[in-house]
């Protein structure tokens, strides 16, 4: 009844704003979560672009710290999950979402506002990767508005991310299973993927399934628009990446956000 | 506008579990009406279903006005709502809580602020307004809680257990803020698991029991279902119970009855001043020695105990507590 009402009221921008000052707030006062979300992918950078480069190469003639970044920035999308997935979750263990909701207010607001505040960290923890990757020798090889592209992607792929939180927050609500559950599909989804290394030693099967893994195409778009993806023979779908990943892209935003949103209102 | 919340044949089930059936209310404007009732006995469903956070499946109710299930967002703008937890977010402070509130409430940034510093007075919370709401005693939690509930200045508020969890002077404070703002107009639904809270905070009681309205009234009404005054005497001596038992008969209006003690009598009497007298005089005739001899009123336990279906409290309610 109360998903289809006529006058449930619009998401109006004041209280979106409202409620994403609430959330910058919370970040401000918070910045361990900051820290403890861009901590793995530094660490990632350190360990794959400085310890490993020294020992890996790669065919093509791409340095391997040039091959591994968009992978790493690929995985920063990935943590998002947990960010918003434990914000939900606190919210509607706590009983101010059903405050929210008694007051005369756009009911989506809370949710997009979730969403639009957690870009914060999302964008801090790239900005540290940039830095920590040009610092251990990683250089772009492409022009300014192909890079840029490349960080356009890599951040709404970071938002499809933070809506998939949004969804895993209302359907968990536990905090320990949204830890374990957004710790496997970090760790699946950047690992059975191309972020950190080629393919092609891969048996045709398995190989099939992890180059249409959505990180997969993403890192091998960017690393494309970058020019930091190795010159070696190419599938389908790693030679259409750029459309695969922007399409899947699209596919989990326009999927994700009327799902997370029906859902809040009729849960 | 005379009634203020009406509900009837409200029904709600979840799967196989009818959690709500047939629950009819009324409240009129500028009345406290007090919930009563033990866990899961259908009164936070009831709330939830008025306050518009949860759809119904049977029967209609209006509220300030307006139909819960049509008109939400007219009731939203009418209502308040305090919630079993403090619902307030930690992480702000106090004054941060209410003008976000008061900001997604469209009073405007200005408005906001004002009516912010004014409930901030009201409720006693200026000295802590810059805290963050975490570190918060209890009692300052439920009073920003309440405080946040009034920022509309709704017509309608839902008090759903205000004060569980709180201590005794806490709960007080709180419960003078309540009657401060039915005072001044507000009409409130009240739920509670506290016996003495809906005596003290309630015009009218609706006690509830597995999703259904066992009986209304007034508190005196429902006390006066019980049963009238009775005489409770405690005897030093166990074995002296049939001695006095058998004097009190001629002086009781019904069969005195021992209670689980064993030395503890309950006696009914029928012309109050006069049967106390003679009770005294009976048992001092026959010269026990009695511990205790006072007159008794039901309490709201003894409704809830035998509206429930629980153990009678009788005297020994007020240890049960």
């Amino acid at each position: 009844m109360s998903g289809t009402s006529p006058n449930a009221g619009s998401p109006g921008l004041t209280d979106v704003l409202t409620l994403t000052g609430r959330h910058l707030r919370h970040l401000r006062r918070t910045p361990e979560k900051i820290i403890s979300t861009a901590m793995t992918p530094v660490a990632m950078v350190v360990i794959l672009g400085y310890m490993f480069s020294s020992v890996m190469t790669i065919e093509g003639g791409v340095d391997f710290e040039d091959y591994v970044m968009a992978g790493v920035y690929a995985q920063v999308g990935l943590t998002c999950v947990g960010i918003t997935a434990l914000g939900v979750a606190t919210d509607l263990s706590k009983g101010l979402i059903d405050r929210f909701r008694s007051l005369p207010m756009g009911r989506p607001a809370v949710l997009v506002s979730h969403t639009a505040a957690d870009m914060v960290p999302a964008m801090i923890s790239m900005g540290a990767v940039t830095v920590v990757g040009l610092l251990v020798g990683w250089r772009t090889d492409s022009d300014p508005l192909s890079i840029l592209l490349g960080f356009v992607l890599l951040l709404s792929f970071a938002y499809a991310m933070l809506w998939l939180g949004a969804l895993l927050g209302m359907v968990l609500r536990n905090m320990e299973a949204i830890n374990g559950i957004s710790a496997l599909v970090m760790v699946l989804f950047s690992f059975l993927s191309s972020s950190f290394m080629p393919l092609n030693g891969l048996p045709d099967w398995l190989r099939t399934i992890v180059e249409w893994n959505p990180a997969s195409s993403l890192s091998a778009a960017v690393r494309d628009l970058w020019g930091n993806e190795p010159a070696i023979e190419e599938s389908f779908a790693v030679q259409n990446a750029l459309p695969i990943a922007a399409g899947s892209i699209a596919l989990l935003i326009l999927v994700l956000v009327p799902t997370c949103l029906r859902m809040f209102r009729t849960r | 506008m005379e009634i203020a919340i009406q509900a009837e044949g409200l029904g709600k089930r979840y799967g196989d579990h009818q959690a709500l059936s047939g629950v009819n209310l009324e409240v009129r404007s500028g009345t406290v009406l007090g919930l009563l009732g033990p866990n899961g006995a259908g009164k936070t469903t009831t709330v939830r279903i008025l306050a518009t956070l949860l759809d119904h499946d049977q029967g209609h109710a209006r509220v300030a006005g307006f139909d819960v299930a049509r008109d939400q967002l007219e009731v939203r703008r009418r209502i308040g709502l305090a919630g079993q937890y403090a619902a307030v977010d930690e992480l702000l402070t106090g004054r941060e809580n209410l003008t976000m509130l008061g900001k997604l409430l469209k009073l405007g940034k200005r408005g906001a602020v004002a009516r912010t510093e004014e409930l901030l007075a009201a409720f006693e919370l200026e000295s802590a307004a810059d805290r963050p709401a975490g570190t918060y005693s209890g009692g300052m939690r439920r009073r920003l809680d309440l405080a946040a509930s009034l920022i509309s200045s709704p017509t309608v508020l839902f008090l759903d257990e205000p004060t569980t969890g709180l201590d005794p002077s806490s709960r007080m404070v709180l419960w003078q803020m309540v009657r401060q703002q039915v005072a001044q107009g507000v009409t409130v639904l009240l739920t509670t698991q506290y016996l003495e809270e809906a005596d003290f905070l309630a015009n009218r009681i609706v006690v509830f029991g597995s999703g259904q309205a066992l009986a209304e009234g007034t508190p005196d009404e429902l006390k006066y279902k019980v049963g009238g005054e009775w005489l409770e005497i405690l005897l030093a001596n166990p074995q002296a119970v049939p001695h006095a038992l058998s004097a009190l008969a001629r002086v009781a209006m019904a069969a005195p009855v021992v209670d689980d003690t064993g030395r503890r009598i309950h006696v009914q009497l029928n012309n109050r001043m006069n049967a106390i007298a003679a009770s005294a005089a009976a048992l001092e005739a026959i010269g026990v020695e009695v511990v205790e001899f006072a007159m008794r009123r039901p309490t709201l336990d003894d409704v809830f105990f035998q509206l429930t279906g629980a153990k009678t409290g009788g005297s020994t309610a007020e240890e049960e507590r």
